[in-house]
Order: structure tokens, then C-alpha cells, then sequence
């Protein structure tokens, strides 16, 4: 739709802006300074001909070149020989005489008729600015201090937002048919069913990479075969769950945050208030719910399909056998590795449905709200996600699991 | 009847699985504040998308006088539109609302500009809420400023959906004068859809009563002479069953 801008306007404006004089031009103006005329006072200005808003460039470039230097002298608009006006043009000589009057000149307008008598009925009056309200200026402590208070204040919501799911669980533990059981598995779906190819992809080319880096490495030493270590327990330990929960907090994470905060501005949320209908319970706990039990089964193909990437590079790269590779796998595993893998993968969906569908709700101002919360959402979810996986890992060594 | 302003043809109107409308014929004459009726449901938000161009009819068509099918984003748009619920920008001030489009099509200087967002703003009676933003202003100022906004361009004919719905009634009494300068004082035809009575009965001019139920056009006239002359009880029940409401 950009492109009719180099065209410029239609070709009735471009005439309309030819220099002034022009036989062509569909408007005159001239000003005369009779001080004769008993009607008005020194000067008449006289408009004639088209006036439409798609020449009130050239328009008003007209009027004020021809306006006698002096502010204070009187000034007579006379419209009888308008032909057409619109509302446009009639707003910009309106401004034009106001302009004058504040000026301290005495003016009006004589001679409009028909239409232009109307349009002038309506549009004559105060067409001083109005002045934008002063917005405090704020020094760079102030914004130093009203952020952290806005941060602060966040976290507090977010603390409180937690408080009322827990009470919400409760609810639902004590009277499991409140819930909104219905919409687990269509959120399950989409969270999870859906993200299962990207899934496959990022981690295959996770498990395929490292085994690819180190291969260079282990070879020097004749160590091969302990590829199949590195891939087996990196992966399941610590990057498995850690880039599953990345995708899911983009794809899922930022769509729960969308949708809340859309149904939020839409007043859609308020409704369901008024219709004796929690938003947590009806919303939220079926999103987190789905995302608690949908991470562990996306994290546990994640480690199936990193350990396959691992194993391509071994066989082809390393001269290991599919046998020998998952062999090897299955000496350096136990079952804890995977089994903490999937509950730190729980945690952080845990994680990631509460901040997004908190994010969600609390969206305020539109449109433009709902991209900022989203945004918010996902850089929360991370930061949450990184700070989650280091007190996991510190505190499983403190244990010596 | 002068030259008509909206010409419909044949239209149906709905998707696949729920047609609303069949084989339907209306004008709309210039100079008009024409409205849709009908009963909640039946179709009139949709009809306006099609007059506006925002959606396309199943079959049959739409011309405008002097523009000839409805298109949006090929040229200056030469109607203005309010939508139910205003959709002023949030990030925007009522006055970068209404200045949007006159810089996207214009190259007026900004005094030019303000001047004439001013004259728009004054016009619907919000003078002084130019710097105000959409979230700053009450229901009935939101559809003032919504309108003001559809004025910009010199539209010689305005679409309203709802325009007084949802408002108190002086507000909607506000609204409804509003309207009426719009028309009787510019001339712009008005084409609305309401389901106020007291408004229908005070600017409208023309009307058409769609039916969901025989998916056609239940009657065409002025609103009074539909409710006092109409053949049709169910016409007839419209107008008055809607006036009681209102009433209470
Ligand atoms: N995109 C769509 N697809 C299918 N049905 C729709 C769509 N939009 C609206 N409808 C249906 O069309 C009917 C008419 O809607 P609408 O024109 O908004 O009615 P109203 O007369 O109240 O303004 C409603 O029953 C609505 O559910
Ligand atoms: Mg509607």
C-alpha cells in the first residue's frame, strides 16, 4: 500500500499546487486594502473558486503570503465568490482569521451563502491550540527509582498471582470437578503434539553437534567410544530439558501470554468475573496443568533423539557400531539422570505457565499492551528458566545425586 | 428519490455453512441517513463489511456512486467508517487519531494539520481532548472521536456501526444531533446500523429490517410509515416491541 506514495496525490491536487497565478490553479485569493469599504475595515481578503482539502497545502501557503504584513491590521474575508468548500479548506481559513484575531486584529467573514453559510456555521469559532498537559519531568534517579518501584511492584503481583493459584490447586484438590478439565487436553495438544517436530529437530542437531565438536577431541586420545558418555549424560542431565523448555516458553509460553492478554484488553476476562467464573481456575490452571505434564514427555523424545544425533556422528565419524554406541549409552546412564532431567522438565513448565499466564493477566492498554506483555512473558520465562536450572544443578551436587 | 449512493444487487450474504441472506436488491439514495435493522444476530455488522469492502459478498454486488465496488487500501478512501467500538489507536492521542490519515494523504504542514484536527474535534463537540488518549475518554466521547476520525478525509458518505448503542441516553440524544448536522448540515449521506428506536425514530430517513429466519430484506421505508402502515405484523411488531423497551 506504500507504493502510491512516490505517485503522490491524484492529479487534481498536483494542478492545484501550481505556482500561484496560474490560469490553471482552481482557486484565487487576493487581498486588497480598501479603506472604503464600510463593511469591514483596511483590508478585504477575497477567496474564490475550489477550495478542497487536497490543495490546502498550496492553500494555505496562498492565504499567508497574501495577508498584509501587519498582524494588527483588520481583515474582511470575503467568501461570495467560493464555489465549493469543504470542511478542510473552511477549517484552515477559520484558523487563519482566529490566528489574526488573537493577533489583535478585528476580522470577519462576509458574503458566504448556500453551503458555504453552513459549513461556516459549523466550523467558525475558537480554533486556538490547545496546550498538551505538562508531563512531570522525571531526573535519572526518579526513572532509576520509579523502575525498580515498577519492578518491585511486579514481583509483588506475580507473589500474589502464585499465592491465589496455590488456593486455586486447593480448590481443585478438594472439589477436583470445579476445575476446567476440558480444555487439558486440547492445551496439551497444542503445547505438546504440536511441538514435537521442532522438538525432534533442535535437539537431533544438539546431540549431532556435540558429538561433532568432540569427536576431534576424543579421537586424539583413542577415546571414541566415550562420545556416547558425553552425548548421553549432557544431554539428559542438562541440555535436554533446558532447550525443550526454551522452545516451549517461545512458542507456548508467548501464546498464553497473547491470548490472556488479548481476552484481558477485550474485556473478555471481566466477563467471565461477572459470570461467577475465576479466571484462574478456568484459565490458567488448565494451561500450566497441560505444559507440568506435557515438558517431561517432550523432554524425554528430546533425549531420545539428542542420543540418536549423537550416535549418527559416532557411526559415521567414529567407527562405532550402533551396538557398541548404545551400549556404551546404557553404562554411562542410570535411570536417575533421565528421571531428574524430567522433573527439573516439569518445573520448568511449572515455571513457564505461571509467568506467561500471569503476564497475561495482568495486560493493560490495548494492542500495544498485549506485545509487551508477551515480550515480557518470554524474557521472564528465560531468565526464570537459567536461574531454575543453576539452583537445580547446586543443589542435586550439595545432595551428591 | 435523487441519484443513489449505494447500490446493492443480488447479495448474499454469510459463509458456507450460514447463509444470512439471499438474492437481495436495496438503494441507497444520496443525502439519506439510511439503516440497517433487524434483530440481534441477523447480519448487520456483516452487511456494513460489505458495503465498506472490508469482506467480500458470497454473490452478487456492491457499487458505490462514483467509485464503483467498495475497494480498501488502492486509493484515498472516499467514505469513513466508525466501528462499534470506536478502534481508536491506544498508543495514539486523539489528535494523532485523527491526523493519521491526513498526513498519509496530504502534505499539509503540521499547522494545517492541527487546524484542521481541530475544526474535525470541535465539529463532534471534543474540543480540547486532542492531546487526551483514547483510554482517557468516556463511551460516548469515544464514538464522537471514532467519528471525527472518519471525517478527516472529507468522506461525502459515513458508515456508523451502532453509533449510540451503549451510551446513556443523553449521550445517545448528543449523538443522535451529531448525526444529524453530519447529514442535514454537510449533506453527507449516513448509512448506520442501531437498535436505539429513539434514535431510529429521530435520523432516520430510510431503513431496511433484515430477517435471519427468511434470509431476506422484511420490509424498506421510513421508519414511521413501516410502523404505522407496514402489512406485515412482524415489521409492525418490530418498531413497537423495540419502542417498549426502550421506554422502560
Ligand atoms: N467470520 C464469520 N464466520 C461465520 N459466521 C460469522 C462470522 N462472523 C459473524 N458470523 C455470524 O454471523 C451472524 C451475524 O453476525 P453480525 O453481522 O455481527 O450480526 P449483527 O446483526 O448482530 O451485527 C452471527 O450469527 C455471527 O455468529
Ligand atoms: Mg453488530
Amino acid at each position: 500500500m506504500y507504493e502510491r506514495r512516490p505517485s503522490g496525490p491524484e492529479p487534481a491536487v498536483s494542478s492545484s499546487e501550481t505556482p500561484r497565478g496560474d490560469p490553471a490553479q482552481a482557486f484565487h485569493i487576493t487581498c486588497a486594502v480598501t479603506d472604503t469599504d464600510p463593511a469591514c475595515g483596511a483590508a478585504v481578503v477575497s477567496v474564490a473558486g475550489t477550495l478542497t482539502f487536497t490543495n490546502g497545502a498550496a492553500l494555505w501557503e496562498t492565504l499567508h503570503a497574501a495577508l498584509p504584513g501587519d498582524p494588527q491590521t483588520a481583515l474582511c474575508f470575503d467568501l461570495s465568490a467560493v464555489d465549493v468548500i469543504d470542511g478542510g479548506a473552511m477549517a484552515l481559513l477559520v484558523q487563519t482569521k482566529w490566528d489574526r484575531e488573537t493577533a489583535g486584529a478585528r476580522c470577519e467573514f462576509v458574503g458566504a451563502s448556500g453551503a458555504t453559510a453552513q459549513l461556516l456555521e459549523l466550523l467558525d469559532g475558537d480554533a486556538s491550540p490547545t496546550v498538551p498537559p505538562a508531563r512531570p519531568h522525571v531526573g535519572y534517579f526518579g526513572q532509576l527509582g520509579n523502575r525498580t518501584l515498577a519492578t518491585l511492584r511486579e514481583v509483588q503481583l506475580f507473589l500474589a498471582f502464585l499465592g491465589s493459584m496455590v488456593l486455586e490447586v486447593g480448590g481443585v484438590l478438594r472439589r477436583p470437578r470445579t476445575a476446567n478439565w476440558k480444555d487439558v487436553a486440547p492445551v496439551m495438544t497444542r503445547t505438546g503434539v504440536d511441538a514435537v517436530p521442532i522438538i525432534v529437530l533442535i535437539t537431533f542437531l544438539i546431540g549431532f553437534v556435540m558429538a561433532f565438536q568432540s569427536a576431534v577431541q576424543l579421537k586424539q586420545f583413542g577415546a571414541n567410544i566415550y562420545v556416547a558418555d558425553l552425548v548421553a549424560l549432557s544431554i539428559t542431565r542438562e541440555l535436554g530439558p533446558l532447550m525443550v523448555a526454551i522452545v516451549v516458553s517461545g512458542r507456548s509460553g508467548a501464546a498464553f501470554a497473547a491470548e490472556l492478554g488479548t481476552m484481558k484488553v477485550s474485556e473478555e476476562i471481566d466477563a467471565l468475573r461477572t459470570m461467577g467464573i475465576g479466571p484462574l481456575r478456568f484459565l490458567v490452571f488448565p494451561r500450566v496443568l497441560a505444559l507440568f505434564l506435557v515438558m517431561p514427555v517432550l523432554t524425554l523424545i528430546g533425549d531420545v533423539v539428542g542420543i540418536l544425533g549423537g550416535l549418527v556422528v559416532g557411526v559415521v565419524n567414529l567407527d562405532i557400531t550402533v551396538v557398541g554406541y548404545l551400549h556404551q549409552t546404557q553404562r554411562a546412564l542410570d535411570v536417575w539422570d533421565v528421571f531428574q532431567g524430567l522433573i527439573k522438565a516439569s518445573v520448568f513448565g511449572l515455571a513457564i505457565g505461571l509467568i506467561s499466564c500471569s503476564q497475561g493477566l495482568i495486560t493493560t492498554g490495548g494492542a500495544e499492551g498485549v506485545g509487551r506483555r508477551t515480550t515480557a512473558a518470554v524474557v521472564a520465562s528465560l531468565f526464570t528458566l537459567i536461574l531454575l536450572d543453576a539452583a537445580f544443578a547446586i543443589t542435586l551436587h550439595e545432595l551428591g545425586l | 428519490m435523487t441519484t443513489p449512493s449505494i447500490t446493492v444487487r443480488n447479495l448474499t450474504m454469510g459463509w458456507d455453512e450460514l447463509i444470512l441472506l439471499e438474492d437481495a436488491s436495496f438503494d441507497v439514495a444520496e443525502g439519506e441517513v439510511f439503516a440497517i435493522l433487524g434483530a440481534s444476530g441477523c447480519g448487520k455488522s456483516t452487511l456494513l463489511r460489505y458495503l465498506t469492502g472490508l469482506d467480500e459478498p458470497m454473490a452478487g454486488t456492491v457499487r458505490l456512486a462514483g467509485i464503483g465496488a467498495p475497494t480498501l487500501e488502492v486509493g484515498r478512501p472516499a467514505y469513513g467508517v466508525m466501528f462499534q467500538s470506536g478502534a481508536l489507536f491506544g498508543s495514539m492521542t486523539v489528535g494523532e487519531n485523527l491526523a493519521l490519515a491526513l498526513n498519509e494523504w496530504t502534505r499539509l504542514p503540521r499547522a494545517a494539520v492541527s487546524a484542521i484536527v481541530r475544526a474535525k474535534l470541535r465539529l463532534v463537540g471534543l474540543q480540547g481532548s486532542e492531546h487526551q488518549y483514547p483510554a482517557e475518554l468516556s463511551g460516548g466521547m469515544t464514538k464522537r472521536a471514532a467519528i471525527a476520525r472518519a471525517m478527516v478525509l472529507e468522506p461525502r458518505l459515513l458508515f456508523l456501526d451502532e453509533p449510540s448503542s451503549g451510551l446513556d441516553p443523553v449521550s445517545a440524544a448528543e449523538l443522535d444531533d451529531l448525526i444529524l448536522t453530519l447529514n442535514r448540515g454537510l449533506g453527507l449521506t449516513v448509512v448506520l446500523v442501531t437498535h436505539e428506536l429513539p434514535s431510529i425514530f429521530a435520523v432516520v430517513t430510510q431503513c431496511i429490517v433484515l430477517d435471519r429466519e427468511s434470509r431476506s430484506i422484511l420490509a424498506q421505508g421510513a421508519p414511521r410509515t413501516l410502523r404505522d402502515e407496514s402489512t406485515s405484523s412482524a415489521v409492525r411488531n418490530f418498531f413497537t416491541r423495540n419502542v417498549a423497551k426502550g421506554g422502560v
